[in-house]
């Protein structure tokens, strides 16, 4: 392998190096339905699917499969499971923006530099005193199909305007600064297994917290067709040994941090075996993706690559593009964060749509907390409290959770108040959607009322 | 005074010191510092003399001198270099806290020679009045930019740093400290601050305006005055929740576990004392048993970067560590967001990647070649000779063996003449790739 070329390629998905990392339509076509299989095999999709995998474990085992090998194919051969992958616009997007009262005389008296045209964006189907931020053209078409349901205004009672408080409480599904584990992780422990690091994958150069787990082992992987291991000076018999040294290096140590350590590498072991059938041959895609800097759009088409090759993958994580802590600037700011992002993901939805695997995702759109309904004179508006969100896929109810609580109700901070609660939409999700029972996993669940999120 | 440290003081301890109050030893710098005791150890570094940059100079892919403020990348490249080569290890490590600490990214401020200009104020006041060094901060330009300083004027407040001041700086969320009215109190205080525009150099001539300041009477933490933002950073750096902020946090950089609660109490005493001095509290942490018995910490991206490179005494002489260090989670003035870099979760499966990346990059120049070096058949002398190559870091046993076993196997594989020969090369090859990435490396 070039070392110096493959990491430019990495590079440039750091989205550190200002260029497009648009490398759709390499290698492994065959999981795009309508191409054309590779010349005489007269297999099938899911025949090739299956064979691409087992080629990989026999190329790697060397007939001597294990215990994780056999996790895989098993996990990988098991029906299918439903997909929830958690997209995060970080910074607390502006609710009053992504949603705006257009005509609202009150909206129009807070933001008397920020609000928003009438005829800017379109009107809100559900709820015609709303208009979507005009960036957000793509959802509302989704919306219109019925694949979206919208939450004007989620949060949570006692609002937390810390980032970080906040953030923390919706990644771990409660209002608890001390619990440390995701909710989706803790998901995990319950639901998962013990030899599948792809159930919680974080498409990510670090873990999403959401996904934290205590017991079972979860992913983080930024371009899953890149993640190998090689070392200069290295090959053949003596590379095969190098690697086969990682499992062991990697099992349990007494000192706690030197375990975290020796975690890390037996889990990053593990993922190398589980993505081998991508390394090195990268993904198509059936439908165009926004071709832009960021990595957000290679990374949802690459995702739907993953689940077309039948990776047993349940949870995901994924950060937005876009920078939503718009204390100045936010016009701009705002528009070019939210229209990456709603191309983007009208993309991946179009994508699953492709490849028949649709009924499988629901995506989760969240940020930690709304802005200030009164804008803050530096053409921005301050930490707030009820945010949006939005559930998309063909199997979202397609109905708005909770209504919108309008602008001459603030609460004391001058915040919108709440008409969902977060904990209340992971209960459903957890319920309605990946078959558990949500009292496992979100603590109080019980007190939370549950809105219908799935058809 | 908090307990010290009395157990032996050998070659171990020292290099465990070297690592938490720097970036890890050269080849024989903690066999060197053991002879000092673990107070002539601790004072060398919180008391070092003038600095020196020691070893090749850095340079870029073509040779060309670094360009900190005009080349992208090379403003992380300039600091590492430092990481690398000073012979203030402590004084360097402290401008990281700092930087973590007092979280700003070039995403928000948009210019090198901003960040550049924030990093040697923390470098200046790195063990100094952290009173001094957050009035420094809160009119540093790079601040003022990143967290809308100067957008904060009479007319309109702006929350954003007068929030993450006693969130994140002084006095820390959730503990009762502070209300959403003194956030709205503190914004007001701190207004007046403003820059000019150029368009060669970009933002300039960053000043106070008092017509820009809100002069009235403030309410914070139950005081009522004409405050301003020197009045902000005291009232701050007195609030009774202050000093128990001040060292656990500090103390978090230089310990994984949290200080039990009279060692605690007792640095925050030492702190007070001693009017809210720096050095003084990280003295007391370096000599705290803590760090010599308790658990190892993991390493962050920059320290074990850096010291790959110090253990191998090599110096910046390739770009590639900008980006290898940003898929390690760690971009040298671009970190996350305000509240810094995460450090219980450095390590997942993207990441451990990246470390990899990291360990081939600092030992790719020097890779034997199987056909001209001339190596023992013999896993014991192979493993022996990548430690050294390393400047023999103390392992575990389990790697050890390990290890050893790996070499074992891979000689046992030369089932022909030519392999023979060559395998010993690649196995020594291995093993430098083995240690440089196991689990005893990325830790400290």
């Amino acid at each position: 392998m070039a070392s110096s070329c493959h990491h430019c390629d990495e590079f440039s998905r750091a989205s550190l190096v200002r260029r497009t990392a648009a490398e759709a339509g390499r290698g492994l076509p065959a999981i795009e339905p309508g191409m054309p299989l590779p010349a005489g095999t007269g297999l099938d999709r899911r025949a090739f699917v299956a064979r691409t995998f087992g080629l990989a474990l026999s190329v790697y085992g060397l007939g001597k499969l294990g215990l994780f090998e056999e996790g895989i194919a098993r996990a990988a051969s098991g029906p299918a499971q439903p997909v929830l992958v958690s997209v995060f616009l970080p910074g607390g997007a502006d609710s009053l923006s992504v949603l705006y009262p257009a005509l609202d005389s009150t909206y129009r008296q807070l933001r008397p530099t920020l609000a928003l045209d009438a005829g800017a964006g379109p009107v809100f189907a559900e709820d015609s005193r709303l208009h979507w931020h005009p960036s957000l053209q793509p959802l509302a078409a989704l919306h219109g199909e019925g694949k979206v349901s919208v939450l004007p205004a989620v949060g949570y009672t006692h609002p937390d305007q810390s980032h970080f408080t906040s953030r923390h409480f919706w990644e771990v599904g409660a209002t608890d600064a001390r619990l440390s584990s995701g909710w989706m992780g803790r998901y995990l422990d319950h639901a998962g297994s013990m030899d599948n690091p792809l159930q919680g994958l974080s498409l990510d150069y670090q873990l999403q917290p959401a996904l934290a787990s205590t017991k079972v082992p979860v992913a983080s992987v930024a371009a899953p067709e890149e993640y190998s291991f090689w070392a200069p000076g290295v090959w053949g018999d003596v590379e095969q040994r190098m690697l086969e040294t990682l499992g062991p290096l990697g099992s349990r140590r007494r000192d706690p941090f030197l375990n975290q350590a020796a975690k890390a590498t037996a889990q990053s072991d593990r993922l190398r075996r589980q993505l081998e059938p991508f390394a090195g041959h990268g993904y198509g895609t059936p439908v165009p993706y926004p071709d832009v800097e960021d990595s957000f759009p290679h990374q949802l088409a690459g995702l739907a690559a993953m689940l077309a090759a039948n990776l047993p993958l349940r949870c995901v994580a994924i950060t937005a593009p876009g920078e939503y802590d718009t204390h100045s600037d936010q016009p701009q700011a705002l528009a070019d964060g939210l229209d990456v992002t709603a191309r983007s993901l009208l993309a991946f939805q179009r994508d699953l749509e492709a490849r028949g695997l649709a009924d499988r995702v629901l995506t989760l759109v969240w940020s930690e907390f709304g802005r200030r309904a009164e804008e803050n004179g530096s053409d921005g508006t301050d930490h707030g409290a009820a945010g949006s969100a939005f559930l998309i896929g063909t199997r979202a109810r397609g109905q708005m959770v909770g209504e919108f609580p309008g602008v001459n109700n603030l609460d004391e901070d001058g915040n919108l108040r709440a008409t969902a609660d977060f904990r209340g939409v992971y209960c459903s999700l957890l319920e309605q959607w990946l078959n558990e029972d949500a009292t496992a996993v979100i603590p109080g669940a019980g007190s939370f009322s549950r809105p219908l999120l799935v058809k | 005074m908090p307990p010290v440290y009395r157990g032996p003081f050998g070659k171990a301890q020292a290099e465990r010191l070297l690592w938490r109050a720097g970036f890890g030893p050269r080849p024989g710098e903690a066999e060197r510092l053991a002879k000092l005791g673990l107070h002539g150890a601790v004072h060398s570094l919180t008391h070092p003399g003038p600095e020196r940059l020691r070893g090749p100079k850095p340079h870029d892919d073509h040779g060309h001198p670094l360009a900190p403020f005009d080349a992208w990348g090379h403003d992380q490249l300039w600091w590492l270099d430092r990481m690398v080569r000073t012979t203030q290890p402590l004084a360097e490590r402290m401008t990281l806290v700092w930087h973590d600490w007092f979280a700003t990214s070039r995403d928000g401020v948009d210019s090198a020679r901003l960040m550049i200009r924030q990093n040697k104020l923390f470098r200046k006041h790195a063990l100094g009045s952290f009173s001094t060094l957050l009035t420094e901060v809160t009119r540093d330009p790079a601040m003022l930019l990143w967290l809308s300083g100067v957008d904060n004027e009479k007319d309109a407040p702006n929350e954003n740093y007068g929030r993450e001041m006693m969130e994140l700086f002084t006095i820390g969320a959730d503990r009762g400290g502070y209300t959403e009215q003194d956030v709205r109190e503190q914004a007001r205080a701190l207004t007046g601050w403003r820059n000019d525009w150029s368009d060669t150099l970009g933002p300039v001539n960053f000043r106070y305006d008092k017509h820009r300041h809100d002069p009235g009477v403030k309410k914070i933490f139950g005081k009522k005055g004409h405050f301003d933002w020197r009045d902000s950073c005291r009232l701050c750096v007195h609030h009774r929740l202050h000093p128990s902020f001040f060292v656990t946090k500090l103390w978090s950089y230089f310990v994984p576990t949290a200080p039990p609660v009279a060692t605690r109490r007792e640095l925050e005493r030492l702190y007070v004392r001693h009017g809210l001095a720096v050095r003084p509290v990280v003295e007391a942490i370096l000599r705290h048993p803590a760090l010599y018995l308790g658990p190892r910490m993991v390493k962050s991206p920059a320290v074990y970067t850096a010291g790959l490179l110090r253990a191998l005494r090599r110096g910046i002489d390739t770009e590639a560590w900008t980006w290898l260090m940003s898929l390690a989670g760690q971009q040298l003035f671009y970190p996350p967001n305000v509240a810094g870099w995460d450090d219980t979760r450095w390590l997942d499966t993207a990441t451990y990647r990246a470390r990899w990346l990291i360990a081939s990059q600092a030992i790719e120049k020097r890779a034997l070649k199987p056909d001209k070096a001339k190596l023992p058949d013999d896993a014991s002398k192979l493993l022996v000779r990548a430690e050294a190559f390393f400047g023999r870091p103390a392992l575990t046993g389990q790697t050890h063996s390990e290890l050893k076993r790996f070499a074992r196997r891979a000689l046992g594989d030369a089932n022909a003449k030519w392999k023979k020969e060559q395998y010993p090369a690649l196995i020594e090859n291995a093993l430098r790739q083995l240690l440089a990435s196991s689990p005893d490396l990325q830790t400290c």
